[in-house]
């Protein structure tokens, strides 16, 4: 199982021309994902990896189902690139491209959830159900993937795609696995938040955990931390708050974009209280991730 | 990236919001002309980038004159004003007019709903402070960015703060030019903290600012150049170090990887560690096993050997760091050898023996093997996977201690 893909998930690569999208899309078809696909304007007819390459999205999906796309084109183009995915029939996109504006990121969202798709990132590294469909750039090189991923029981959520890689790693060596991992990105406006997401791994039979990763910066902790109150979740929940030294560092940034303290929602120690609050566990170091994830599986069992 | 009050305010004039009549002046002597000119009660008002969100009527941040002298005398006390490092960028003196009433209007991104949330109340300042304060007093409303604003949105807020008749109208007139100008100028934040009712019933910014999506400046070139806000120019909340140019330098100089933000700290943990969420996990693990860091900078995105050594140089180098360490997350598309040999080369390259000014290096993923190698043969300690960030930090901060 595993949410949002699967092992027949078809998707193409927008932007497969790129020097890093012709990297993980070598890396992708290593580790077994069904890429069916690529695009990029001007080079249609070429192939990348046996990829064959087109000018436009529609000549896809006009001749084959396509489950998802992956976005991974210059700035200046990934707007436009998300909406002739959507226009294309797309449902799930994953926008890896960094430093969307956020106009642009909140126009192209409201219009993928009036066309029933759903977006993940912008500033993201897509999804991975471990040894069953990577959809995305996560864990690099596919033996490296495969050191970091193991299949398991904990849904992972990821403002960070390096630190995505980095949690899965610490939770496969302690044995735990992951249902599925997402890098949901870390720009102030993105498709999917924590919240919108949990319902996919309440409903997975996989999933027994969730584990999240958050920065200072947005409010997407207190949106989950009230969807934890008022849905009386099976999953037991753990958070690390990265940045804590950020606390005393109003209106500085650091890392990403969305990573900035500016409203009192916005503070680690705000993110904190409230997650508590709502009986999220959070974890002081990173390193105690595995441990609280097995207490809190002991506990509910 | 923060714009000016004075700039601000010619924004909104520009888009049709009224605000007071006044003129920026650089220094006393502008100020007192610029009040003789005027006339009347005035307001003298430093222009910052830290202070003005707390409300530029703060009164350590502006003082009430009403003649050339004292404008003069307030500005020269006003621009002693540590602005983060900085002055203020002058004055702005303006009239002071009699308000019947006052509002607060502000429009931000709400990463929830993601759509621009407008926010207005029937008094003035700073919109989180009355949200929590009187939450009773506030209208919300958010709004699309991907179709035109349309102005029945502006009249529902107006007529959810009570206001009825041309009141009503005007009110709507105002936050549509607001949000239309949000939109336009790609502002992440737009706020009239004081929004005055005058006797003839218009309405006037009083006080104000906003922000700008940094990553919009190659879009807002013109408004930009008016401002004379250049390519570098960031308006930081702080006013960039020497060091911190240093890093934006080497990260400049060479396209390979990314170097940044990197930023100076006051303590002797020299870090060169890994990009974005990892950096910031990796600060955080460094002070809570005791260590003070010297800095932030952040290097990922496959960095060439030069880039890394120019980084290992500029943190080795900064007065008081006697060790450094190379830490970062499980990392994807970073090559670790090219790292290990390029803080290894930097380490040589100042005369020092890489074994004793690198504590630790953890940089498990690609090409580690080949890291590997190249630190076996300089001595330095290597940690791989299987040592947590947590366990990686403690082990760099003891043998900076002692």
């Amino acid at each position: 199982m595993g949410v949002l893909v699967h092992k027949d998930f078809d998707f193409i690569v927008q932007g497969i021309t790129g020097r890093e999208a012709v990297n993980f899309t070598r890396e992708c078809l290593e580790y077994g994902s069904r890429i069916v696909g690529g695009v990029t304007p001007g080079k249609g007819g070429r192939e990348v990896y046996g990829v064959p390459v087109y000018n436009t999205v529609r000549e896809i999906t006009e001749q084959r189902k396509v489950d998802g796309t992956v976005i991974t084109v210059p700035l200046a183009f990934a707007a436009d690139a998300a909406y002739e995915a959507i226009d294309a029939g797309i449902k799930l996109l994953v926008i890896i491209t960094e430093g969307i504006c956020r106009r642009d990121a909140a126009a192209f969202i409201e219009y993928a959830a009036q066309h029933d798709a759903r977006v993940i990132g912008p500033n993201c590294l897509g999804i991975i159900i471990p040894d069953v469909c990577r959809f995305g750039s996560l864990g690099g090189p596919a033996v490296d993937c495969r050191k970091a991923f193991k299949p398991g029981v904990v849904g992972v959520m990821s403002r960070s795609g390096g630190m995505t890689t980095e949690i899965c790693n610490a939770l496969s060596q302690a044995g735990l696995g992951e249902s599925t991992a997402i890098s949901i990105g870390g720009d102030p406006v993105i498709g999917s938040t924590y919240a919108e997401l949990m319902p996919y791994f309440e409903a997975d039979e996989d999933t027994k955990a969730v584990v999240i990763y958050s920065e200072p910066g947005g409010s997407s902790e207190a949106e989950l931390a009230r969807w934890a109150k008022e849905n009386n979740s099976r999953l037991p929940m753990v958070a690390f708050v990265a940045g804590r030294f950020m606390d005393d560092m109003h209106g500085m940034s650091f890392g990403h974009a969305g990573t900035i303290v500016e409203k009192k929602l916005d503070s680690p120690a705000d993110k904190i209280r409230r997650m508590r609050d709502a009986g999220i566990s959070v974890a002081d170091e990173i390193g105690d991730i595995p441990r609280l994830v097995q207490e809190r599986l002991d506990g509910a069992a | 990236m923060r714009f000016y009050e004075f700039e601000t305010k010619t924004i909104l004039a520009r888009r049709g919001i009224p605000v007071p009549e006044g003129s920026r002046a650089a220094n006393a002597g502008e100020a007192a002309s610029a009040a003789r000119e005027l006339g009347g009660a005035l307001v003298v008002k430093a222009q910052l980038l830290v202070g003005s969100k707390a409300g530029a009527s703060r009164s350590d941040e502006s003082q009430a004159v009403d003649s050339p002298e004292q404008a003069a005398s307030a500005t020269e006390e006003l621009l002693k004003i540590d602005d983060g490092g900085r002055g203020p960028r002058g004055v702005l003196v303006e009239k002071v007019h009699a308000a019947t009433a006052e509002y607060s209007l502000s429009i931000s991104y709400d990463g929830t709903a993601k759509q621009p949330l407008l926010l207005a109340a029937d008094i003035a300042g700073n919109i989180e402070d009355i949200a929590e304060a009187h939450p009773d007093r506030v209208v919300s409303r958010h709004f699309s960015a991907l179709v035109p604003f349309s102005d029945y949105v502006a009249k529902e807020v107006a007529a959810g703060l009570g206001l009825n008749g041309s009141e009503l109208n005007r009110m709507a007139g105002v936050i549509a030019r607001l949000a239309r100008l949000f939109l336009d100028y790609d502002l992440t934040q737009a706020d009239i903290q004081t929004l005055a009712r005058l006797e003839d019933g218009s309405l006037l910014a009083v006080d104000c600012f906003s922000d700008m999506e940094v990553e919009a400046k190659y879009r807002q070139k013109e408004l930009l150049a008016e401002f004379g806000v250049g390519e570098e120019d960031t308006r930081s909340v702080r006013a960039p170090t020497a060091f911190e140019l240093a890093g934006k330098k080497i990260d400049d100089d060479d396209p390979r990887g990314i170097i940044g933000p990197v930023v100076e700290f006051s303590g002797n943990v020299g870090l060169v560690i890994g990009a974005g969420g990892g950096s910031l996990t990796l600060t955080d693990a460094v002070r809570k096993a005791g260590g003070d860091p010297a800095n932030y900078a952040a290097i990922g995105g496959n960095p060439s050997v030069a880039k890394a050594v120019a980084l290992t140089k500029l943190v080795l180098g900064k007065p008081g760091v006697d060790k450094i360490a190379v830490m970062s997350n499980v990392v994807s598309n970073t090559r670790a050898d090219l790292v290990a040999r390029g803080v290894i080369k930097g380490v040589i390259e100042m005369g020092f023996e890489p074994a004793d000014k690198i504590t630790i290096f953890r940089v498990p993923g690609a090409w580690e093997a080949d890291a590997v190698k190249i630190l076996n043969k300089y001595g330095v300690e290597y940690c791989d996977r299987s040592v947590s960030i947590s366990e990686a930090a403690k082990r760099a901060v003891d043998k900076i201690n002692g």
